[in-house]
């Protein structure tokens, strides 16, 4: 069979080259992106919103084609609210991955997303959902994704701990992507975060000049070079 | 009009002139003279009970069974025309697959009679089809709990503590009203289910009849079961004793 190359985008397709993240704490989830959309080197969109509301207390992270990730979205949405008027109450975080899922996979050769679904339901709390490229499912306390998302992985690995509370939880995430978008050409801007529980979502914004600071570097060359000149030539003396 | 009557009661699509629908009222007969089916909705489970009247003695036991299972955790019991029966069960077992296909969970009760309702319902619109002729019971424990429904043939339907339909239902009602059935234990109510089908069965004694019971509760995993051999047995067994000693 022959398969398209859904890695490759069509000519001037808008691109999520992105940092997206989403991360479980006590009783909420805490998700956020980079804000940059890219059609090739061109920054399409600088304050992207990439934390897409699909029911009450059920957020997706979307990255990957933007239109692609905007049509699995609305349909998702649809259905969540077709389930909730039907069923009479709310659905679960996992139903509403179980929607993105299936149409993710099903599609698999033309879809290019790579979605995080997060949230808090009455049946289990908060929990988040992974859905990479092939249109699998799975849950983890914590998710990352993007092309940014390869850079921290380390840094994740070492630094996330079970039993945060939610301003710990939004510091990792706020220096998590800090980190990526500091080091992926394809993310940038601002950070959007939105922290999800029982009792509402409440919607944070780090503009570009409030990034957290890591290390910045030095220029290592330059400063060699003012050490070998260092020693002090003296002219020889002549008579 | 050549025939005789109103004409009223021809078709499902026609009402008489007091808004009746006759064909769905004749379906109602139809439950009416089947035997009795029971759905006891208790603390931790429900338990179905089916009096199945048994037409000829060269009938292998356990023929036409008249519990069905729908899903893993969901069991139907139907009162009326046998083959209807199956009919609904076969598209409940539809819609509880397409709902495990959708969602990757298992469906609630409430959706699925909320779909066969529908299901039900579409067969009182047209005058190509016929009404279903049964009741159905539908009994699951659910994420919230134990659940038990009944459709009936107009296609609606009703969540109760304990149902009853067919022929004995008046008599099963009474004695189900009698019973803390929010109290009672999946395995208690299996002994209250027996004794209530053998008790409800005595106005129509001279036919053979077969006991069919299942359940769901903690000892089958929450999952839709016959209920075990020693059990049945027992309730059998103390569901005739205390036919006699009530006789008395």
């Amino acid at each position: 069979m022959e398969r398209i190359d859904f890695q490759q985008l069509k000519a001037g397709e808008v691109n999520l080259g992105t940092s997206i993240m989403a991360v479980q704490f006590s009783n909420g989830v805490v998700i956020g992106a980079d804000s940059r959309t890219t059609t090739g080197s061109y920054i399409a969109n600088r304050v992207t919103d990439k934390l897409t509301h699909v029911h009450d207390r059920v957020y997706c992270c979307r990255s990957g084609s933007a239109a692609d990730t905007q049509a699995v979205a609305d349909i998702v949405h649809y259905n969540l609210q077709l389930y909730s008027q039907s069923a009479g109450s709310p659905p679960t975080v996992h139903t509403a991955a179980s929607l993105f899922q299936k149409i993710c996979y099903e599609n698999k050769d033309g879809l290019s997303a790579g979605i995080i679904v997060a949230g808090w339901d009455k049946e289990i709390g908060p929990s988040v959902y992974n859905i990479p490229l092939g249109g699998g499912l799975f849950r983890q306390p914590w998710a990352i994704g993007g092309s940014g998302s390869t850079y921290v992985y380390g840094y994740c690995d070492a630094t996330y701990q079970e039993g945060w509370g939610r301003d710990e939880t939004v510091n990792f995430v706020k220096n998590t992507l800090s980190l990526a978008m500091s080091r992926d050409g394809s993310s940038g801007g601002v950070i959007r975060m939105c922290v999800i529980t029982e009792a509402g979502v409440e919607r944070l914004f780090i503009p570009g000049n409030e990034l957290p600071k890591f290390w910045q570097g030095t220029e290592v060359l330059s400063a060699l070079k003012s050490k070998a000149l260092d020693p002090q030539v003296v002219p020889m003396a002549v008579e | 009009m050549t025939s005789i009557g109103t004409g009223y009661d021809l078709s499902a699509s026609t009402y008489s002139p007091d808004g009746r629908i006759f064909q769905v009222e004749y379906a109602n007969k139809a439950v009416e003279n089947s035997g009795t089916a029971i759905g006891l909705k208790v603390k931790d489970g429900v338990v179905l009970a089916v009096e199945k009247l048994v037409h000829s003695k060269l009938l292998v036991p356990g023929a036409n069974r008249r519990i069905q299972t729908v899903d893993r955790h969901i069991g139907l019991a139907t009162a009326g025309l046998p083959a209807d029966g199956r009919t609904v069960a076969n598209r409940a077992r539809d819609e509880a697959a397409n709902h495990r296909d959708t969602y990757r969970s298992p469906p609630p009760l409430k959706t699925i009679a909320d779909r066969l309702g529908h299901f039900v319902q579409m067969y009182t619109l047209y005058s190509s089809v016929r009404p279903f002729g049964i009741s159905t019971i539908l009994g699951a424990v659910d994420k919230d709990g134990p659940a038990l429904y009944v459709i009936e043939p107009s296609g609606v339907f009703y969540g109760y503590h304990g149902a009853a339909v067919g022929k004995g239902r008046q008599l099963a009602k009474t004695e189900l009203e009698k019973l803390k059935l929010s109290e009672l234990t999946a395995r208690e109510a299996v002994m209250e289910a027996a004794r209530i089908i053998y008790l409800v069965h005595e106005d129509a004694k001279e036919k053979e009849f077969e006991l069919e019971m299942s359940w769901i509760g903690p000892e089958s995993n929450g999952h839709h079961v016959a209920v075990p051999k020693d059990l049945f047995d027992a309730a059998e067994a103390s569901a005739r004793e205390a036919l006699v000693s009530g006789l008395e």
